[in-house]
């Protein structure tokens, strides 16, 4: 068994612009519509991002902010509660970053969609509502505001205010050592895995010494 | 006081404490489907790695097979080649693939109980949210994003932090007309969408106790509409009973022996929970949505809440349901038109639910403003629907009768709303877009709400349909 490379770059931090996409359970249908998954690799979703939240059945644009010019470029996404709920599907989070997102701010989030973004390396970050309300209001003033987020110090800097976000000490952990990309970790305990089949009884079929 | 089944499995499966904190679990069950699987097996050619466990691993189509026209190549040029890396994949790592031309295709969380694959005491993960549905054995069962199957395809392993484990526990009966399908929509509704973020769901008490094995699964599968992850039911005899003599179960002494183990990790009477939330079964009534998360449900019999009546945190949310529904707050949503009928998804569309909705529909006709479909949940599922006659019964009413697969929960293949229309569903999901229309509209209910609605061309109080006559 060949055991890869840990080569993934740590992410400690993130300097970027903001986009607010403002709404509570806004779900993953929401994001990357069911239709667009039928794909065998994940290359060319950041199009379909949010696509029929964006666009009219004709094609036209419906206003939403990632058709606005003033947010073209911007790296980091604020969004409010529960973001990313509903269905499991990675081609979520992977249409955000193919579409240039490298960390998502909101007030909550769904959990497998946080589990999903930290995988690829993408740090989902909570503020508290109000924090989050006011961060949104100064970008939206502010579009060209740049927001620092060091995940060292759990701080976010945004146009001299500077906020304490929360993020779950297991994934900042693997995102400042590097190892968000979990499978080389998983697979340096080869021979733990091993044994710990070997004591469960239906492995084998319940059949062992019979 | 004593551990409870979450717990006992976890400390099982746990391989070791990682540096991140999280622990490393060993997950003794991966099951696949074409649409979350394809870029994992690319990753892990990409890395030079392999399939650890193939034997603990196994696949079926669902999402994308068409449900009318099988046929391959399939009319759809993208769903034929998710077809084809699946069929490749699964034949290069020697995976057990249930596809089309098996008599055991089906949607995922449907086959894996039918085929006894889904066991007590395990560890199971699948790249699907609904993945929860097997939890109904006492298996601890999590939906898993495409990272993690490459990590489950590499090395039989997840790293995760354990949750908390809430006991729902449910009391009394549950009148006429009332199923697993409104227990779980009321929980939803009374936890909300997210009351269970961080959670292990653990149900129990007497009203599921006296569930059917599908009920149970009814109910674990829509744990993750409330935010929790998992949810599962300790095992008992009628899991045992339903288990003995499928496919891939233990046979012979295998069995007994299988048995002690699953007996072995059910919770005790003592076990010790995060917290516990309790239900009256004896006071429930059908449930229905009328909004755009399945926490919008209320009672059939109720109005639909006023905004300012809600919570803060819901009332927007509220008027954007409202606004997508075009539905006025006060209003019931009994009465509502409706367009299409759908029967279906891992949630509903077990033998059981189409013995009951057929019972509700023989003789009758499917209203003329209605499409009705019943898509079976899998091909063993059909065979037996058939061989007891309720797929006549369906479509003397005027019912499609389809072939298995996810059809019209999702819209990945070609069973989509159209426009506007409304859609009485016994799936899961009522999210703006989600049955294929970004403006067409859900109406999530149990299987003999849907029946009943498809008849009678609007939604209607299942238990009054019951009542009555036969028409003529
Ligand atoms: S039936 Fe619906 S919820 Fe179930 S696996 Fe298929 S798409 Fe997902």
């Amino acid at each position: 068994m060949m055991v890869s490379e840990k080569t993934n770059p740590a992410v400690d931090s993130i300097t970027g612009r903001g986009i607010p996409v403002r709404g509570n359970d806004i779900d993953t249908d929401q994001i990357i519509p069911a239709r667009y998954m039928k794909v065998v690799t994940f290359e060319g979703l950041g199009q379909y991002a949010f696509y029929d939240v964006r666009f009219k059945e004709d094609g036209s644009q419906k206003p939403h902010p990632f058709n606005e010019s003033r947010y073209q470029g911007a790296g980091i996404l604020l969004v409010n509660r529960n973001f990313g709920c509903g269905s499991s599907r990675e081609h979520a989070p992977q249409a955000l970053q193919k579409a240039g997102i490298q960390a998502v701010v909101g007030e909550s989030f769904a959990e497998i969609f946080a589990g999903n973004c930290t995988a690829m390396g993408v740090p989902a970050v909570t503020l508290s509502s109000q924090d989050m309300l006011q961060l949104m209001e100064t970008v939206e003033q502010e579009p060209t505001t740049e927001i620092h987020l060091d995940l060292r110090s759990n701080t976010l800097t945004a146009a001299r205010q500077s906020f304490t976000f929360s993020l779950p000490p297991a994934y900042r952990n693997s995102l400042i050592a590097g190892t968000w990309d979990s499978t080389s970790v998983l697979l340096d305990n080869l021979e733990q895995i091993h044994q710990t089949a070997a004591r469960l009884p239906y492995v084998d079929g319940f059949a062992a010494g019979v | 006081m004593s551990k409870n089944l979450f717990n006992k499995v976890w400390d099982l499966h746990k391989v070791t404490t990682l540096d991140s904190g999280q622990d490393q679990l060993f997950i003794g069950l991966h099951m696949i489907h074409e649409v979350t699987s394809p870029q994992a097996f690319q990753m892990i050619r990409e890395r030079g790695l392999t399939v650890l466990y193939p034997n603990r691993t196994f696949a079926t189509v669902d999402h994308i097979v068409p449900t009318a026209d099988q046929q391959r190549p399939f009319a759809d040029a993208l769903a034929e080649e998710m077809m084809r890396a699946i069929e490749q994949n699964t034949a290069q790592y020697g995976i057990e693939f249930f596809g089309l031309h098996t008599d055991y295709q089906g949607i995922v969380h449907i086959i894996g109980p039918e085929l006894g694959i889904t066991q007590p005491g395990m560890t199971i993960a699948c790249g699907d949210s609904h993945t929860s549905t097997h939890g109904a054995f006492g298996a601890i069962a999590f939906g898993i994003g495409t990272s993690q199957i490459r990590d489950v395809l590499a090395t039989q392993c997840m790293a995760i932090s354990r949750p908390k484990v809430r006991r729902i526990e449910v009391s009394g009966q549950l009148a006429r007309g009332v199923y697993a399908k409104d227990i779980i929509l009321k929980i939803i509704a009374d936890l909300g969408v997210n009351g269970g973020l961080g959670h292990a769901y653990e149900y129990g008490g007497e009203t599921i106790h006296d569930l059917s094995m599908e009920g149970r699964m009814t109910i674990c599968n829509m744990s993750i509409e409330g935010g929790a992850r998992v949810g599962y039911v300790n095992p008992d005899q009628k899991t045992f009973d339903y288990l003995q003599g499928r496919r891939y179960a233990p046979q012979g002494d295998a069995f007994d022996e299988a048995v002690d183990f699953w007996n072995s990790i059910a919770s005790g009477p003592d076990a010790q929970y995060d917290d516990v939330f309790h239900l009256d079964a004896n006071t429930l009534e059908p449930m229905v949505t009328w909004g755009i998360n399945p926490g919008q449900a209320i009672r059939v019999t109720e109005q639909t809440p006023s905004i300012s009546s809600l919570k803060p945190e819901h009332r927007e949310v509220a008027e954007k349901a409202y606004t997508h529904m075009d539905f006025a707050e006060g209003d019931t949503v009994k009465g509502k038109k409706i367009n299409v009928a759908f029967l279906g998804s891992c949630t509903n569309a077990r033998i059981s639910d189409l013995r009951e909705a057929a019972a509700l529909v023989k003789g009758k006709r499917v209203h003329a403003d209605v499409k009705a479909f019943v898509v079976p949940g899998s091909k063993q599922v059909a065979r037996q629907a058939e061989k007891e006659g309720l797929a006549r019964v369906f479509a003397d009413a005027g019912f499609q009768w389809r072939g298995a697969g996810c059809s019209m929960c999702l819209a990945m293949n070609p069973d989509k709303l159209q426009g506007r229309e409304i859609c009485a569903s016994s799936s899961n999901r009522n999210f703006v877009g989600r049955q294929g229309s970004p403006t067409g509209r859900t109406l999530l209910m149990s299987p003999a709400m849907v029946a009943a609605a498809a008849i009678s061309g609007e939604v209607v109080d299942v238990r009054e349909f019951m009542r009555e006559p036969v028409a003529v």
